[in-house]
């Protein structure tokens, strides 16, 4: 009896302690969640102000210098300006960005006058005054003084400042301004350097898997090879960056700091993953389906082809996307070959030069410029939603292709 | 009974590994009979069966000497291609195992291989012969393209049968193709290789004498990897030769 109720309390301990460790885990990943979360959801809002343009329609819009134009219509605003230290305290509550906005909106109105409030991206400083990531201490904020906190004040009683929906974010490339910075580029470059390590990485794993595991004859050798494909997989994810340095830089001269380059880089990374997932999923077809195929007269590669792959592809395809998934979040492979630029424009092809996903990420969490600390949580978020999509893939992959038997 | 000699087995020895399993095993095998091999479990019949269509080249360590002759010609000769083997030599395992497909498509799988029909009405024909043969058309007409899995282990086991026969094979192999069966499945199937055996040479390997009894015409006994003796099934029966024969089939061991 007493044997009993012992063994009844050690059941529920282990089941404490069981409970206890989940709790601790969930606890780590909501802890992360939150933090990334609080601190990134303001980069999708940016601050805007409103600068009144009076463009009357017979002024020749290509003659305008848009920047010059823009400021003094700014400054009109604000008539009691006498100095020149209150002049540029209060334009540079500007971003060097709204001339672009304003030589858009003179090329949307060719022909036509412009008049009224317009509003135009604010400033990094006061972007972060307006989101409250910088406090008010008496009349300046963090790097807003008290000539440009007056500007500020005037503005945000005529409700001249707001928080629009920041339209760089996902739709620009990377900049030295924060607020006119984006994720596009990266996005794009991560996009093409995962496309490419799959199309890569995914024939030869298979066939490498279906090789060794259908087709060699077991020896010293194939033992070898098996060997040394389960260590690669443990290899350090640098030191593929240093192969492909060494591989497709030097030796083959491919451009530097191209999703190419990363791809295939990635796809020298990801291809043990995908081999040693392949070669279990190959393992797990039952014999006897293949003995059925092999009875009715069908040779080796027809039962490999007809019944073996297809029923070993959920399997596959889930290690595969677990492979690329870990691929999308490297970043050490791609400095060392070069994705770690400053790159302002968006890759219009795997040659361009680029960044990724996480090499921004990294970059913008090195900028000493704290308007990026909202945008790297921000870029964290996009990358994670990228993964919980290639998870859900996987998910519905394997669902979709398998069969009972 | 033709008494016609369909396969001769000579001399037959098989190794797996440093393993011997078949031992100097000589056996003819008549055309148009069913032939039972019985043994206890480990004693190489089915390793015997598997040397007829050469499954047993899948197994790497497998090492075959002797002669197997099929109708004068040996399987093992270099010239001799195991594909072609296979298609005259069709064979049922022990698990029912049917391909994860629709019905029709187990049944169309082998005849689509081997492009032995020109159009969708003959390969429709095929199906629906095949599966008349092994007495399953009846009960899966209304359902030809449901999975072949949806079947009942008796009725899955039959498709098997369907699907070995597509090929219009000469002989039927069968690996205890009931044990995994409840008797009344056993029943249908013991039937059904009394019908098959108008066309077709049929070996089949069994753990049970009963049905060794029930559906041979002769029955070879195995032992440790030995043929220890063979003959009509009812001679076997009623007067074995072999002592060891005997003490089995009396259920002294086994």
């Amino acid at each position: 009896m007493n044997n009993i109720s012992l063994r009844n309390k050690k059941e529920k301990r282990f089941q404490l302690y069981g409970k206890t460790a989940v709790l601790v885990a969930i606890s780590f990943l909501g802890i992360l969640l939150f933090n990334i979360f609080s601190t990134g959801i303001s980069a999708f809002k940016q601050t805007y102000v409103a600068v009144n343009l009076n463009i009357p329609l017979d002024v020749n819009k290509s003659e305008i210098n848009p920047r010059a134009e823009l400021n003094k219509s700014f400054l009109k605003m604000f008539p009691e300006i006498q100095s020149r230290t209150e002049r540029r305290a209060a334009l540079s509550l500007l971003s060097k960005g709204a001339k672009y906005e304003f030589e858009e909106l003179l090329d949307e109105n060719e022909g036509k006058s412009i008049e009224g409030y317009h509003w135009f991206l604010a400033s990094a400083d006061l972007d972060m005054y307006i989101k409250g990531t910088v406090k008010r201490q008496g009349d300046t904020a963090g790097r807003i003084d008290e000539n440009q906190m007056k500007f500020v004040d005037q503005l945000e009683s005529k409700n001249l400042i707001e928080l629009q929906s920041n339209k760089y974010l996902l739709s620009s490339a990377d900049s030295r301004e924060p607020e006119m910075a984006g994720i596009k580029g990266a996005i794009i470059g991560s996009l093409y350097s995962i496309l490419i390590a799959f199309l890569v990485s995914f024939p030869i794993a298979v066939m490498a898997a279906v090789y060794l595991e259908k087709i060699a004859t077991k020896n010293k050798f194939s033992d070898l090879i098996e060997t040394n494909i389960n260590n690669l997989a443990a290899v350090p994810s640098i030191v593929f960056g240093l192969l492909g340095l060494a591989i497709f830089l030097n030796f083959f001269e491919l451009p530097r700091s191209a999703p190419l380059v990363g791809g295939l880089t990635l796809a020298l990374m990801t291809l043990p993953t995908i081999v040693i997932a392949s070669r279990a999923a190959i393992k797990s077809v039952p014999p006897s389906i293949e003995e059925a195929a092999i009875g009715m007269g069908a040779s080796k590669v027809q039962t490999i082809f007809g019944f073996t792959l297809p029923l070993a592809m959920p399997g596959i395809l889930t290690g595969t996307i677990i492979g690329i998934a870990q691929a999308i979040g490297e970043t050490a492979p791609l400095l060392m070959i070069g994705m770690v630029a400053f790159v302002v424009d968006v890759p219009g092809g795997p040659m361009d030069a680029s960044t990724a996903l996480p090499v921004q990420i990294y970059l913008w969490a090195d900028s000493p410029e704290r308007a990026f600390t909202e945008r790297t949580s921000a870029a964290i978020m996009v990358l994670l939603a990228f993964l919980i999509l290639l998870n859900l893939t996987a998910i519905y992959l394997r669902k979709k292709l398998e069969k009972k038997w | 009974m033709t008494e016609k000699l369909k396969v001769s087995i000579k001399n037959l020895d098989v190794h797996y590994g440093d393993k011997q399993a078949l031992y100097n095993v000589n056996l003819n095998i008549m055309e148009k009979e069913v032939t039972s091999l019985i043994g206890p479990s480990g004693c190489g019949k089915s390793t015997l069966l598997k040397c007829i269509n050469r499954m047993n080249d899948l197994v790497e360590i497998c090492k075959i000497r002797g002669q197997i002759l099929l109708d004068s010609q040996d399987i093992n000769e270099a010239s001799q291609d195991p594909v072609l083997l296979r298609m005259k030599v069709g064979m049922v395992f022990q698990k029912p195992n049917p391909f994860p497909k629709s019905i029709y498509d187990n049944v169309a799988f082998g005849p689509k291989l081997h492009g032995m029909t020109k159009s969708k009405e003959e390969l429709d024909n095929v199906v629906i012969q095949s599966l008349s043969k092994s007495g399953l058309y009846e009960e899966v007409k209304d359902r030809l393209f449901e999975p072949g899995t949806s079947l009942s282990g008796g009725q899955q086991q039959r498709l098997c049968i369907a699907r070995a026969l597509s090929i219009n094979p000469e002989i039927l192999l069968m690996d205890e193709p009931c044990s995994a069966l409840d008797p009344i499945a056993t029943a249908k199937i013991e039937d059904l290789i009394a019908e098959l055996k108008q066309q077709y040479t049929i070996v089949i390997v069994t753990h049970s004498m009963q049905q060794a009894a029930r559906v041979s015409d002769r029955t070879a006994y195995m032992h440790m990897g030995e043929l220890v003796e063979t003959g009509l099934t009812k001679t076997i029966f009623s007067n074995p030769q072999h002592e060891k024969t005997q003490d089995y089939i009396t259920g002294r061991i086994g």
